[in-house]
């Protein structure tokens, strides 16, 4: 037990593990979401776009989650408005406001004097850096993120499963669109400084795509998710801690390897396709079986 | 699709000039709004610089059970979407439930075509239905005992309350649209808007659908549904709107499935065979066509 107890007698440890633990959920409960409406390059477009925000708050002395939050928000927003709005592709136009806003960060990044190495902790994250202060604010975001989703988690379900039915019964399904790309982008901030921004929608993404291995029912979705991502934060942290690498990269590590291991041997997994293909039964069981 | 030369050119007839017929001008249109549930002035609509649907006027009275027909590109989702609210027309005046669309909301049910729908996605027969709850849960609120006894009422007038627990993407394509006519009633809508409820299934599915559709025309709920399938139209259907682009014709379904008015709906994709309409559209295919049948091969319009 000596492995497992010692390590919370550090105070880094702890809130890096009451950090990483929340990441761990709060990025799978909106990953659940992210994934069942094919949106991971957004995902990964909007911590991107946290970087110059990171780098801003750097320079003026301020939080780097407020800094962080702005940029994000913004352009999570900004996505959202392009897609409904511009004549361009939808990933087109992500992918240039995808490079454009993680240049600037790097050219805001290259103005400043000096090694400044809490910013490369942003981009692979540094869970043992977090002070109580940021955790403290973390809590609240991250919490806060999952109340909405708490409260409208069936309006996000119909808005996603099927948007035409929705908005034409009445869920403001536009303005849903712009909540979630708003959460999505809370959830990152939250997750910058555990995983980097360069590996976040790793986390957003495989908790929710390792569940789908598993089942086909959304609320066990989102539980597995959150189970899986949990769990991968907890075991990950410690791998780290033990073998002295970086925390973040050995979360997302953890991660993928449990998506393997459930794209391999789970119910909808690989294995058990070829199963029902070699019975001879018609069921669909995901997606690429339509 | 490949157009042979036509055998035999057939023009509009005079008497089925626009402004002439008699079907096109079936309502009278003061009378017609204030007693329409869903009422169309003039309404052109499109997408980008793409005009679907040209100076549209009708007025659907409540209790109507109306068929939109039409060949592919016809508008006629375009139409279903501007009544939903998901569209908004370019110039006209549409009004729904009397409001602009989407203000009465909560009182339409909207079923999307079936290839619209991702069916991998992970919910059973059960949660579609539910999610007919929704709207009128409201945010925050969660579904109640009211709202589990709509559902499972609805699962079984649909006949899907063994499937349950299924996840949708292991159901038959009749099954399929059996569970999202569920999604509706569960909704208990004054207004349903379906689009292509009955196509592609089989006649046993076909009957249940149309007898459920009937039961809520006769209890002065509103349907309008776009279709292919003229035969179940002609059986099934009080009322018919034939559209390409524009009204063809509109009125009562025993008046406007003749072959000269569906000639002009369906431009050069109507199949008559003694006498008998049986097959239109892209479905139709020359190299199948058997011996005697006549094809009528208009105009393509813009097509």
């Amino acid at each position: 037990m000596g492995v497992v107890l010692d390590p919370l007698e550090f105070g880094f440890f702890v809130r890096a593990l009451i950090a990483s633990s929340l990441v761990g959920v709060v990025c799978a409960v909106v990953g659940t979401y992210v994934v069942l409406r094919g949106i991971a390059f957004i995902g990964d477009a909007i911590a991107h776009a946290g970087f110059p925000g990171v780098v801003a708050a750097y320079m003026l002395s301020i939080p780097f989650y407020l800094g962080a939050a702005v940029a994000a928000v913004g352009t999570a927003l900004a996505i959202g408005y392009v897609t409904k709005r511009g004549g361009l592709r939808q990933d087109t136009a992500i992918g240039v406001l995808f490079a454009g806003t993680f240049a600037f960060g790097v050219f805001l990044f290259s103005t400043i004097k000096g090694y400044v190495a809490d910013l490369f902790g942003f981009l692979l994250g540094n869970v043992l850096a977090i002070g109580p202060e940021d955790l403290i604010a973390l809590v609240v975001l991250g919490v806060g993120v999952m109340v909405v989703v708490a409260l409208l988690w069936k309006e996000l379900l119909y808005a996603t499963f099927d948007p035409l039915g929705a908005a034409a019964s009445g869920i403001p399904v536009d303005r849903l669109e712009y909540l979630f790309l708003a959460l999505v982008a809370l959830t990152i901030v939250v997750s910058l400084q555990a995983v980097g921004i360069i590996l976040v929608v790793a986390m957003l993404i495989t908790p929710a795509a390792t569940a789908q291995m598993l089942t086909a029912r959304f609320t066990r979705l989102m539980i597995g998710a959150g189970l899986v991502g949990i769990a991968s934060a907890i075991l990950g942290l410690y791998l780290s801690y033990w073998l002295n690498v970086a925390s973040g990269a050995t979360i997302v590590l953890v991660e993928t390897a449990l998506f393997l291991f459930a794209m391999a041997l789970g119910q909808r997994g690989l294995i058990a396709r070829r199963r029902v293909r070699a019975g001879g039964d018609e069921v669909a069981l995901g997606p690429g079986s339509r | 699709m490949t157009l042979q030369p036509p055998a035999e050119p057939v023009t509009t007839p005079a008497h089925l000039e626009r402004s002439s017929h008699p079907l096109d001008h079936a309502v009278d249109a003061a009378h017609a709004h204030a007693h329409a549930d869903v009422w169309l002035s003039d309404v052109s609509a499109g997408y980008g610089d793409r005009t679907a649907l040209d100076h549209i006027t009708a007025a659907v009275e409540p209790g109507s059970l109306l068929a939109v027909v039409g060949p592919n590109g016809a508008g006629k989702s375009t139409l279903l979407k501007l009544m939903a609210g998901l569209l908004q027309p370019w110039t006209g005046r549409i009004e729904i439930l009397g409001a602009p669309p989407g203000r009465e909301a909560r009182r339409v049910a909207y079923v999307p075509q079936a290839e619209l729908v991702d069916w991998a996605f992970p919910v059973t027969v059960e949660d579609v239905v539910m999610m007919g709850r929704f709207p009128r849960l409201g945010p925050i609120r969660r579904p109640g005992r009211g709202d589990r006894r709509a559902t499972a009422d609805a699962l079984d007038q649909v006949g899907m309350s063994a499937h349950r627990r299924t996840q949708i993407g292991r159901l038959s394509g009749g099954q399929r649209r059996r569970v999202f006519l569920a999604r509706a009633l569960a909704a208990e809508p004054d207004l349903f808007l379906l689009d292509e409820p009955v196509t592609g299934i089989d006649t046993t599915t076909q009957e249940l659908l149309m007898d459920l559709l009937e039961q809520q025309a006769r209890r002065g709920k509103t349907v309008v549904a776009t279709t292919h399938d003229l035969a179940c139209v002609a059986q099934r259907f009080q009322q018919v709107m034939a559209i390409n682009r524009s009204v063809v014709a509109y009125g009562p379904s025993n008046l406007v499935l003749d072959a000269d008015v569906l000639a002009r709906a369906y431009g050069g994709h109507l199949l008559v065979v003694e006498g008998r309409t049986v097959l239109l559209d892209d479905a139709h295919h020359h190299d199948a066509a058997a011996p005697g049948e006549r094809h009528f091969h208009e105009q393509d319009p813009g097509r």
